[in-house]
């Protein structure tokens, strides 16, 4: 019991490591502050730092991905093929939607900033809601390739094509959660929060997965929108499979 | 000590059992770590010796071909998931905050929920037995031996989702390690201050956090191909399965660094201070590390030369692998070069440390001869492949994390382990571990393949098999009687004092075992070797420098214990063993999985919730 605390119940005091979102840098000489507090040895905060080796982390996982779409990519025996069913004008405009949000996550960010969590939350609620308008393309999507014959075990097409765009689905999914959890806490308005530290990190997470998508529209869609059947993948292609060994 | 929830109070007991359920501190979670993975290195070593003794002769029948095959499965799986990389999670947690002068990681409960995660998963992993279905393609499960006609019954599923779980635990505690080590340091511990075990420390996060979501993906490709019909790995769909063996290599070769570079960052804390010099060529050693770990990256191919990649694939891989060899070399290099000229003292853990030079050295030259693709094509599959893994990993991990037990031992429970049984141990285990391992390279190059489980008496492979059997018994009496001599000082040990072996690194500045604040006031660090350096100057002036004083716990701000991590750890385990769950009626997995998933939820919900650490009164917050 040596940690007993003595102080007052608090009903809703804010966690401790929110509270001083500042980036001063290390003070050499003194002693070093607590591990909770923001100070840090580069002056960046420990949690922006975490999202940061998570999304080079995270890199490697769509990287994983789309090389495997790309090495099957015009290598499935039966269709349907992706230009029989890609439909690219309408993933343009589910595209455009998803970077409209990373326009829309600045702003937040810009509000949290300046400590204006009424704009903060109108901000987020814009994007949350672009957030959603892209989820619900992927969903109608989905299900209009499921109704057009294309299921996840049709073809190398259909498992590499719901694998990939299926998880970067997810991580916009728990983008939005995060996102409704940062606007709930806004709404609240409890002492500032969340801070503009909070609305940072999540930004930072919004706008990699804004990244990966170009990436995915580029080569599912505009690359690879169009392929009709089983044939040979371009000859750069070709000869990093032939150099791995990989059929092709 | 209210909680903003309010649904569970929160934990504030600092002993007994809800302590070590709900610890946040580094050091405590480093003991979790540490008997978890010694327990496994028990039941992996209880699966080789079953191994050894169906091949102990020839036309043997004591064990079926099933059997043999789930054996040398977790064998493999249990000895790289659950014993060498949690060992490495033992040292990272309990030395790193210490090295670098800091109270405790970044992320405290991570930090929990990273073990939780671990040992749930680890547990699911036996989960297999308890169906009667144990994993039996290999630890690398070469495709499509598991596809679902070859592999049938749930023992790959566990296999697959269990490595799932485990990774999260790598990546999590990956996250964590990188931060803590770039972000936490005292005043003064700049990068070329660091021990080379906080930058080994380093490194190897790097190469989990960026390796980890590689065997993610294969595993996610090899679960959807299995569960719901995908096509990854299905030839008749034309999937390719040499696509696993891509993505399983290029996790596994960083993997195997993974493996083998906090034993080198331990042993390069060892033999310093055993050799009563400063480490030969720092930076150097600090360079090589980072090179083997960009490196490790090109060099995955070598363990595919003969599946018919083509001589362009083949040579580079050659020769990329025979590059890798340098950096590994120098290092060996700097670490003669240290004890060079050096006052040897040959304690137990500087034992230690030069049984794993010496047999990385031999591991490292077996290694560089299936460099050779040409070569490798006579040794591919043989046991002189098997020779040369124990070398590298038995001869060194094993011994590298003995000798960082009984280096920190004195500072982990403020008692000196038996210094006769040390040694006693040591050398049993070095004959122990030749005779097992070093008749492998014969019955290798005599043609007898891995993984077979029977053999006939006319290839005369029984001599070399006989002598690896009885190795192994000898390593048993080994390991019996490091556990005598580790549980015997526990109770009877003398005292060690705080810095008994003279050490240059800030662990040692501390009392045994060091206070949960670690550090009353936080240190200024001089320079590399900082404590040297402290006690050098002390010295000059005729004083010696003790261990600092204890100060009241209640004045330092510590993170708080949490019921959170473990909470959330337990969800993350039901999503994956969710699925497991085998009723008969396939539908019933889904929404077990979710409630698993809504554990998650909620766990992650508590735990944001909840502030790091409680508000203490007004006169102990802050001023620390």
């Amino acid at each position: 019991m040596a940690h007993a605390n003595t102080s007052p119940a608090a009903p809703a005091h804010p966690p401790a490591a929110h509270s001083t979102p500042t980036h001063s840098p290390p003070a050499h000489g003194t002693a070093h502050p607590p591990a909770h507090e923001e100070e840090t040895t580069t002056g960046i905060n420990h949690r922006k730092l975490l999202m940061w080796v998570f999304l080079g982390s995270d890199c490697l996982f769509f990287g994983s991905l789309i090389a495997t779409y790309m090495l099957y990519r015009g290598q499935s025996i039966v269709g349907p093929y992706p230009a029989d069913i890609i439909d690219v004008p309408i993933t343009t405009v589910s595209t455009f939607v998803l970077l409209m949000s990373s326009f829309t996550m600045v702003m937040g960010v810009a509000a949290a900033r300046s400590g204006n969590q009424k704009r903060l939350l109108q901000w987020l609620v814009a994007t949350i809601i672009l957030g959603s308008i892209f989820i619900g393309f992927q969903v109608y999507e989905f299900n209009l390739f499921r109704i057009e014959g294309l299921r996840y075990e049709t073809n190398l097409f259909s498992s590499t094509f719901f694998t990939l765009t299926g998880f970067h689905g997810a991580h916009v999914t728990l983008g939005i959660v995060w996102l409704i959890g940062l606007a709930i806490v806004a709404a609240r308005n409890p002492a500032g929060r969340p801070s503009g530290l909070d609305v940072d990190i999540a930004g930072l997470y919004w706008h990699f997965v804004d990244i990966v998508w170009i990436v995915i529209f580029t080569l599912l869609y505009l690359v690879g929108g169009f392929d009709a059947g089983p044939e040979a993948p371009h000859a750069a292609i070709q000869g990093i499979t032939n150099l791995v060994g990989l059929s092709g | 000590m209210v909680t903003i929830t309010g649904v569970i109070p929160r934990p504030n007991t600092y002993t007994g059992l809800w302590s070590w359920l709900t610890t946040v501190d580094h050091k405590r979670i480093a003991a979790l770590y540490g008997f978890t993975a010694f327990a496994f290195f028990l039941i992996g070593g209880i699966e080789a010796t079953i191994l050894r003794l169906q091949l102990v002769t020839s036309d043997n029948t004591l064990v079926s071909p099933d059997t043999f095959n789930a054996m040398f499965t977790m064998h493999a799986t249990t000895m790289i998931f659950m014993v060498v990389m949690p060992f490495g999670a033992t040292f990272f947690n309990f030395l790193i905050p210490l090295m670098i002068g800091a109270r405790d990681v970044a992320f405290p409960r991570l930090n929990a929920f990273s073990y939780w995660t671990f040992l749930f998963g680890a547990l699911l992993m036996h989960g297999g037995f308890i169906v009667g279905d144990v994993p039996d393609a290999g630890w690398f499960s070469y495709a499509n031996l598991t596809a679902a006609p070859f592999s049938q019954g749930q023992g790959l599923d566990f296999w697959a989702l269990s490595l799932q779980v485990l990774g999260v635990a790598s990546l999590a505690a990956g996250f964590n390690f990188v931060v803590t080590i770039i972000n936490m340091r005292a005043p003064g511990m700049t990068l070329m201050r660091m021990p080379v075990f906080v930058w080994m420390t380093l490194v190897t996060s790097i190469l989990l956090v960026l390796a980890f979501p590689i065997i993610t993906v294969a595993l996610i490709e090899l679960t959807a191909d299995r569960q719901f019909g995908a096509n990854f790995f299905n030839t008749e769909a034309g999937g390719d399965p040499i696509l696993w063996q891509h993505l399983f290599w290029l996790f596994g070769h960083p993997e195997v660094y993974i493996l083998i570079l906090p034993a080198m960052g331990v042993v390069s804390e060892i033999i310093p201070t055993f050799s009563r010099k400063p480490l030969f060529g720092y930076p150097v050693v600090i360079f090589s590390g980072i090179v083997i770990a960009i490196m490790s990256w090109a060099v995955w191919s070598h363990h595919m030369f003969t599946v018919g990649l083509g001589p362009i694939a083949n040579s580079v891989f050659t020769i990329t692998t025979m590059l890798i060899a340098v950096p590994t070399g120098v290092k060996i290099f700097n670490w003669i070069g240290t004890m060079w000229n050096g006052s040897i003292d040959l304690k137990t853990p500087m034992l230690m440390a030069i049984g794993f030079v010496a047999l990385f050295i031999v591991g490292g030259l077996s290694g560089v001869s299936h460099a050779v693709s040409p070569s490798d094509f006579q040794q591919q599959d043989t046991y002189y492949v098997v020779a040369h893994i124990h070398y590298v990993l038995f001869g060194g991990a094993i011994f590298g994390i003995f000798a960082g037990i009984y280096y920190w031992y004195p500072k982990i429970t403020g008692k000196m382990y038996n210094e006769m049984l040390g040694k006693v141990h040591f050398w049993v285990m070095f004959v122990g571990m030749n005779l097992t391992f070093f008749p492998m390279h014969y019955a290798g190059l005599n043609g007898m393949p891995r993984r077979i489980y029977i053999y006939q008496e006319s290839y005369g492979w029984e001599l070399m098999n006989l002598l690896a059997t009885i190795g192994v018994f000898i390593l048993i009496i080994s390991i019996l009687i490091f556990m005598h001599n580790f549980l015997r000082s526990l109770k009877k040990g003398a005292d060690a004092g705080h810095d008994p072996w003279d050490a240059p690194t800030l662990e040692w500045s501390i009392s045994s075992p060091p206070p949960a604040y670690n550090f009353a006031k936080i240190p200024q660090v001089q320079g590399l070797d900082d404590y040297w350096i402290t006690k050098r100057q002390a010295a000059a002036q005729g004083e010696t420098v003790p261990a600092e004083p204890h100060v009241d716990p209640a004045t330092i701000h510590m993170p708080s214990p949490s019921y959170w991590p473990l909470i959330t750890a337990f969800g993350v385990v039901w999503i994956a063993g969710g699925l497991l769950i085998d009723f008969g009626w396939d539908y019933i997995r889904f929404p077990l999985s979710f409630v698993g998933g809504l554990i998650t939820v909620i766990g992650v919900i508590g735990w944001s919730n909840e502030p790091a650490a409680e508000e203490h009164h007004e006169s102990a917050a802050g001023h620390h």
